[in-house]
């Protein structure tokens, strides 16, 4: 990747990182946080994402998040308030803000009229109307209005002003970002005649002085014709990054002088050259000589001599540290996590040896093997916990989903989140995103019922959907809840009679129809509206977490609302197994797929004719499956009663039971694959190293279900797998 | 090492073979291709493979195919014992187990000492063999590993 690109790249991946401070702030800002950092940061969000962008040339983003960043400076300034309608706006703009990164970064096309609309907007927020006094970057109309009355906070000026006066106090962020008060300040002077006042009374005795900090503050006189805007576009990369006051001469002199008194003789007006060149010197500020003594600080000024207590006003407390944090590329960390699995099995053979040996428990090697032993585990948590994130990232998705389906439903809707900082592998995050976005979208369209019939029912209005995630015993569980209607339960079993997916007469308990929205098929939508009926119903939800070795399972109160519960394993790269031996074979079945465990007698097996059995399990039959013989292990049934049935439920919820010949246990078992040095082998889904070295075979259940139940062998099926 | 090697092979055609023992027949190939030599452990069977397929052995972490390269050659796959070794070989992208009765020696011949395959109906020597070699007497057969692993398509037509 040429140095550009890469650049490039990694101002997308910023964005992206600003993008969810900038949601995260408005969010914190529409629940009721009025901490001017918050604000701060949502402004600083959007003007990095605008100052980013203006590096790479893209016009249309710089345009939009300069009319957005305008909005936000109004609301840091005070002059407009954080409603909830602005806020509202705000979040809307933050998503067109999005669309705009995207666009810029995929090279999509962007809804410009949706652009247009919001900028609008954002526009009509400003108090003032047509703002004076803000930067103005291609907005022609604002181009020469050095003649209109200044109307923010500078009084109006009689006449055409014949000179500014600008007082300028840099923080320490505007250091630490590499910018230069002198080069700002020689900018000044292009502008016209200036003359420059250093106001040094902020500086502390050399014993306190922090050379990160900013102590110093300028006042400066430009004459000339110079208009407002040009003054300060020389700050525009400061911006927020100093206190900056720009007012007409004329203005100045009918207020007094009573601002800055400066250290010097205020008669003593310095050349530019040679202030520069003390600037220069006083902004590195390590060589004491030159630090003029602390003169006393003049009344008038209210310079705070300790840097880190945060300015008045708008100030702007200092940013906490960032954590120290690095990017990786994934593949090392792969093969880091590939690395530790090696050691953990090798260090329970090495165990395994030993104790062979007939080392005794208490002896040394025993013991330091102990130790090793919990190093690895050690090593091992914490090489997981690099791939490890908080589930935040997909969360943060949500909002705005929730948004646009309440717009396009017409439901009020509020999202509440919880548990965002729950950790998972980062595979099994993106693979959530698309299940979370149909559940919630389902939750909204279904779950909620409208305004007028959640009034009828003695409900707030505005619905609320509940997004949490937690930890719970090594699997992480979230959940998505409503308090709409619940499912309908009679509407749901009719349904599922109409399109065939269960008899007529068959008696369900309210979980089992419950359940019935998981079917391949059924979707309760009574017309396919936009929002869920994308083709795709619940049962690609479940597909999709049973795919991440998850469960989901609903509970639903009638008139209380629904939650699904999705319960996903912590990471991708393990699997807790069922070991199981089946014709001197060690086989492992994943255990999420099991149900339950029974030891079938002989009254309970039922021939149907060749080697097709089922099994009686609670009044209901189920097809037995010979898990050897399935897997061409053996030629002939297994005799049922020798050995352990497992009660599965496969994909679209139909149940199986696999007969084994017996239990070893069960174990957290690292995946391996199979296809890499061979190929996929039907049957079996991948493979891992038990302790003993030896490799044992992931069953997969799916596919051993279904062959089973078709008529077909798994060899026809691989023929067909090799020739389509 | 390599270095070495691509050098003679530059001046004078010169190759490396690791030569090996199945039954009574001698075979060898190209040294670029082998990785390691290891001895037998028993492998886990896989399901629905090809009897020449003997299962799966875990090196160091990966899960390695053993390919028993006598049933694979068409001659009687013979009992496997701990005299065994499995010639690990780099096939493409892919690393398999080869399982020999025992490796014998690593010859250093020029390419002109390698004889193209005399014409036989045997449709196995088509597959795998590259070439013959005449070394003290004993006749090795220079092996090509490209097909030693089941190829679908063939098996289904």
């Amino acid at each position: 990747m040429d140095p550009l690109a890469a650049i490039r790249e990694t101002f997308f991946q910023e964005c992206e990182e600003q993008l969810a401070e900038l949601e995260n702030g408005l969010l914190a800002m529409e629940a009721g946080d009025t901490d001017p950092e918050t604000i701060n940061a949502v402004f600083r969000a959007v003007h990095s994402i605008k100052g980013g962008a203006g590096a790479f040339s893209l016009e249309a983003l710089v345009r939009f998040a300069h009319v957005f960043e305008t909005a936000l400076d109004e609301m840091r300034s005070g002059r407009l308030a954080p409603t909830n309608e602005v806020l509202k706006t705000l979040l809307r703009a933050a998503d067109v803000l999005a669309d705009h990164v995207r666009a810029a970064h995929d090279g999509s096309a962007v809804d410009e009229a949706h652009t247009a609309e919001l900028a609008e907007e954002l526009k009509a927020l400003d108090p003032n109307g047509a703002t004076a006094g803000e930067e103005s970057e291609g907005e022609e109309d604002w181009g020469d209005f050095e003649f209109k009355p200044m109307s923010v906070d500078v009084p109006a000026a009689p006449a055409g002003p014949s000179g500014w006066r600008v007082s300028f106090k840099p923080r320490a962020d505007l250091y630490a970002k590499a910018n230069e008060a002198a080069l700002l300040l020689r900018e000044l002077g292009r502008l016209g005649q200036t003359t420059v006042e250093l106001d040094a009374s902020g500086l502390p005795a050399l014993t306190e002085l922090d050379p990160e900090a900013a102590y110093l503050a300028w006042t400066v006189t430009v004459t000339g014709d110079a208009d407002e805007t040009s003054i300060r576009e020389v700050f525009e990369f400061v911006d927020g990054d100093c206190e900056l006051e720009v007012s007409p001469l004329a203005a100045v002199a009918a207020e007094g002088e009573a601002s800055a008194t400066p250290v010097e003789d205020p008669g003593e007006t310095l050349d530019i050259g040679a202030l520069l060149a003390r600037v220069q010197a006083v902004a590195e500020p390590p060589s004491p000589q030159q630090v003029p003594p602390a003169a006393p600080a003049p009344a008038a000024v209210a310079t705070p001599a300790d840097p880190s207590s945060p300015p008045d006003g708008q100030g702007q407390p200092r940013k906490p540290e960032a954590g120290a944090t690095i990017r990786v590329d994934l593949e090392r960390v792969d093969r880091l996590i590939d690395l530790v699995g090696e050691l953990v099995i090798n260090q329970a053979m090495l165990s395994q040896r030993v104790m062979e040996a007939g080392f005794a428990r208490a002896s040394g090697v025993a013991m330091g093997l102990d130790e090793l032993e919990q190093l690895t585990r050690e090593i091992q948590d914490s090489v997981m916990a690099i791939r490890a994130q908080p589930v935040k990232s997909v969360f943060q998705r949500m909002p705005r989903l929730v948004r646009e389906v309440a717009a396009m439903t017409g439901k009020p809707v509020r999202l509440v989140t919880e548990g965002e900082g729950t950790e998972v592998d980062k595979t099994v995050i993106e693979r959530l995103a698309d299940p979370l976005t149909h559940m919630i979208r389902n939750a909204i369209d279904h779950g909620l019922e409208s305004p007028e019939k959640r009034a009828a029912a003695g409900k707030p209005a505005e619905g609320v959907v509940r997004l949490t995630a937690a930890h719970r015993s090594g699997r992480i569980v979230i959940e998505v809840a409503d308090d709409g209607g619940g499912i309908n339960r009679e509407r749901v079993k009719s349904i599922a009679i109409e399109k065939g997916l269960v008899a007529p007469d068959a008696a369900l308990s309210d979980e089992e129809i419950d359940n019935l929205i998981f079917m391949p098929g059924f979707s309760t939508a009574s017309e396919v509206s936009d929002i869920s009926g994308r083709g795709v119903g619940m049962d690609v939800v479940r597909r999709s977490i049973q795919a991440l070795g998850g469960r989901i399972t609903i509970s639903s109160r009638p008139g209380k609302g629904s939650t699904f519960t999705m319960s996903l394993p912590l990471t991708l790269a393990v699997l807790d197994g069922m070991v199981v031996s089946v014709q001197g074979q060690t086989l492992v079945a994943p255990i999420t797929a099991i149900v339950e465990t029974l030891l079938p007698k002989a009254g309970d097996v039922h021939s149907l004719g060749g080697s097709a059995r089922v099994i009686a399990i609670r009044d209901t039959y189920v097809p037995l499956i010979d898990v050897g013989m399935a897997l061409g292990y053996r030629a002939g049934p297994l005799d049922a009663t020798q050995g352990v049935a497992l009660l599965i439920e496969g994909e679209g919820g139909a149940r199986a039971a696999l007969l084994v010949d017996a239990i070893q246990g069960q174990r957290q078992v690292v995946i391996k694959s199979l296809e890499a040095n061979y190929r996929q082998v039907p049957g079996v889904a991948a493979a891992t190293i038990l302790g003993d070295g030896r490799v044992a075979l992931i069953l997969d259940i799916d596919t051993i279900v279904a062959v089973s139940r078709g008529a077909d062998s798994l060899r026809a099926e691989k023929r067909l797998a090799a020739t389509g | 090492m390599t270095q070495t090697n691509a050098n003679l092979n530059a001046a004078g055609g010169l190759r490396e073979l690791i030569s090996f023992r199945i039954g009574a027949q001698e075979f060898c190939v190209d040294i670029m291709a082998v990785r390691e030599i290891r001895g037998w452990t028993a492998a886990t069977a896989l399901p629905q493979s090809p009897p020449f397929v003997r299962g799966v052995i875990n090196l160091r972490g990966a899960v390695l195919p053993i390919v028993d390269l006598a049933a694979r050659l068409g001659f009687e796959s013979s009992e496997t014992s701990d005299r065994h070794v499995i010639i690990v070989a780099q096939i493409g992208e892919q690393v398999v187990g080869l399982l020999v009765d025992a490796v014998s020696d690593i010859l250093t011949v020029t390419d002109d000492v390698i004889q193209p395959t005399p014409d036989v109906a045997s449709d196995t020597a088509k597959l795998f063999v590259r070439g013959l070699l005449a070394i003290d007497g004993r006749m090795i057969s220079l092996i090509g590993l490209e097909r030693v692993l089941p190829d679908f398509e063939l098996e289904a037509a």
